[in-house]
């Protein structure tokens, strides 16, 4: 079953299309990369998922038949998708805490927050650091949080923006044990990163983007044999 | 737009003390306005005091309301006056339909309209409860619609803060014109009765500021409760970043429109109390610097912690007082002299002079032969 089909998607800014006739499908259960060189319409693909931007035509569903086409934003996150964007985006003024608790969603019963609260902690870590405020956070704590505001609603489709950017090695691994948790059958992670080892170590099926097309779609050790993703993107 | 998004943050944002929950500076303030009310009562100073006392109120008020949504919400509206003067001038027709019925004289704004009898739209204004409803049901209805067409249109920042005070312009000049019915520039005045009182006796005065200070206070516990819940939290992260808000499942126009509905509604609450204290209201209460005035009084008292906008309401209308009796065409160089020292030195406001420990930087380095 899929978790997310993307069906022949246009998007485009003035006259420069970001997206053009994108289709893409991931599976429940799966964990999916898309790779690709900067300004390849990656970010672009996220925006369109999560309503922020509009595409001009096609369509996307999740789950085979739930239209987020024509949703606000709000009305996609609570059909169970979530976002780590590029830049974390935290809350500053607000605490560890009560950053995840906003991250559980206006639809988590009160009796299972503090429940939820607690397991988000411990899974990033971030226990020690629930009472400060995010915006005081150390960069790496900042992208970890943010994770953990993806986690706390328990979504169906998580999306991450190049989500170890800017982090040590370990952190990296660390980031990288943590995806591998959060693998579920009713699940589909889908993973932007420009950092290949980390790509081979997390995803089961990469898909390489190009100037808001696909490139090719298969395993990593496919992509690397690939003529064209070593010309655009690998070989360089 | 990705562009929303991906921008830096602003600087994190201090949260000086606990600006949620428990706050000793806004705790402390309140024991205060308790402490005038009861000085208020008990020592009985001249009347003119008392007067200046209870207009300063009803200014805080104002400013407190433009905090919520300002401080908490990150929206500035530069037409607050707008929902004061809503509360304003119903709460002057009130007090014109009151006298007029219970002293059977017309009031100036009858002769001077050419009116043998008060209008329709004046019935039931008579009744006191009725105005107050009345007065909090409008400035809640006009700031719904346009919050709705703002909101919902995503019209935000600068944009919003422009068209508000275009708003308050309009009232103003709709105002002006007197077959608007409500004196024009004329405005009301020569209020009689207050529940029956004489408006100028002195157990009418006291207990217009006393009632102000009270409810003041209550605005302030009200205000503090809600900034200390989970809807408070939204504001803040809605004011921070209103567009990753919504991606994690919020409507952050309902948010918008609940919060700036009330705000509304306390500003006009604040000019129903003002206006009996003052004596008068004319289409001058609309005019765009009164509406800018405020968002300075917030500015220099330091927003988002809503004992600044009380202290900075209460610190710059008292100068005013004082020096519009002294030299009254030096105020908007004090005004715009104090702005500047805000914005240049002190970006929390005066607050940030609370917080100061000055500490010479060669002190602070560990001295000279460190
Ligand atoms: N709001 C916008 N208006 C105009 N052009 C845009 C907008 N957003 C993105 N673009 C353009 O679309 C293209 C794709 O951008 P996108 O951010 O999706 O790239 P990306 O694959 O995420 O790159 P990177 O790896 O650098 O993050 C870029 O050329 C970018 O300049
Ligand atoms: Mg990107």
């Amino acid at each position: 079953m899929s978790a997310l089909v993307i069906d022949n998607l246009h998007v485009v800014f003035g006259a420069f299309r970001a997206l053009d006739a994108l289709s893409l499908a991931v599976d429940s259960g799966e964990v999916r990369a898309v790779i690709g060189p900067n300004g390849a319409g990656k970010t672009t693909l996220l925006d369109a998922i999560t309503g922020i931007t509009r595409p001009r035509s096609g369509r996307i569903l999740l789950g085979d038949t739930y239209d987020l086409t024509a949703c606000s934003e709000a009305e996609i996150a609570r059909a169970g998708v979530r976002r780590k964007f590029q830049k974390p985006s935290v809350f500053p003024a607000l605490t560890v805490r009560e950053n995840l608790a906003i991250g559980c969603g206006p639809e988590c019963p009160a009796r299972t927050r503090p429940a939820r609260l607690a397991s988000t902690l411990s899974e990033t870590g971030l226990e020690a650091r629930a009472d400060t405020l995010a915006g005081a956070l150390a960069h790496g704590e900042k992208q970890w949080l943010e994770i953990g505001m993806v986690l706390a609603s328990e979504p169906r489709l998580i999306l991450l923006d190049e989500p170890v950017a800017g982090l040590s090695d370990a952190e990296t691994a660390s980031t990288a044990d943590l995806i591998g948790a959060l693998r579920r059958p009713d699940r589909a992670i889908l993973v932007i990163e420009h950092d290949m080892a980390f790509v081979e170590a997390v995803a089961d099926r990469v898909t390489v983007l190009h100037e808001g097309r696909t490139l090719f779609e298969g395993s990593m050790t496919g992509a690397r044999a690939d003529a064209r993703v070593i010309e655009v993107f690998l070989g360089r | 737009m990705s562009g929303a998004l991906d921008r830096p943050h602003r600087a994190p944002l201090r949260r000086i003390g606990p600006t949620l929950g428990r706050d000793p500076l806004l705790t402390g303030l309140i024991a205060l306005i308790a402490a005038t009310a009861l000085g208020l009562l008990a020592l009985q100073p001249a009347p003119y005091l008392i007067n200046m006392v209870g207009q300063l109120a009803a200014f805080a008020i104002l400013a407190v309301s433009l905090d919520l949504v300002w401080g908490y919400l990150g929206i500035l509206s530069l037409g607050h006056g707008l929902f004061f003067a809503i509360g304003g001038y119903v709460c002057a027709m009130h007090l014109l339909a009151h006298g007029y019925a219970l002293t059977g004289v017309a009031p100036d704004l009858m002769q001077f309209m050419g009116w043998k009898s008060l209008p329709a739209y004046w019935t039931g204004l008579t009744s006191a409860p009725y105005a107050l409803a009345l007065a909090l049901a409008l400035a809640a209805g006009v700031a719904f619609l346009f919050g709705l067409a703002s909101f919902r249109s995503r019209v935000n920042g600068v944009y919003f803060s422009i068209i508000s005070q275009a708003l308050v312009y309009v009232a103003m000049l709709l105002m002006f014109r007197n077959d608007t019915g409500l004196g024009g520039n004329n405005g009301m005045t020569g209020f009689a009765l207050l529940f029956g009182w004489p408006m100028g006796a002195p157990g009418v005065v006291t207990g217009l500021a006393v009632t102000t200070l009270g409810v003041l206070a209550g605005v302030l516990v009200g205000a503090r409760a809600l900034v200390a819940s989970p809807v408070g939290r939204r504001m803040l992260a809605c004011r921070d970043d209103e567009a990753r808000l919504r991606t994690l499942g919020y409507g952050t126009t309902r948010l918008k429109l609940g919060i700036w509905c009330l705000s509304a509604m306390i500003a006009a609450l604040a000019g129903v109390l003002y206006v009996p204290q003052v004596g008068i209201i004319n289409p001058r209460i609309l005019s765009p610097d009164l509406s800018i005035e405020i968002a300075v009084w917030v500015a220099i008292g330091g927003m988002g912690r809503l004992g600044g906008a009380v202290i900075g309401a209460v610190a710059v209308n008292a100068l005013k007082f004082w020096l519009s009796a002294a030299m009254p065409e030096a105020w908007p160089f004090i005004l715009s002299g104090l702005v500047l020292v805000v914005v240049l030195g002190l970006p929390n406001g005066l607050l940030d002079l609370a917080a100061l420990r000055w500490t010479p930087t060669w002190l602070r380095r560990g001295g000279p032969l460190a």
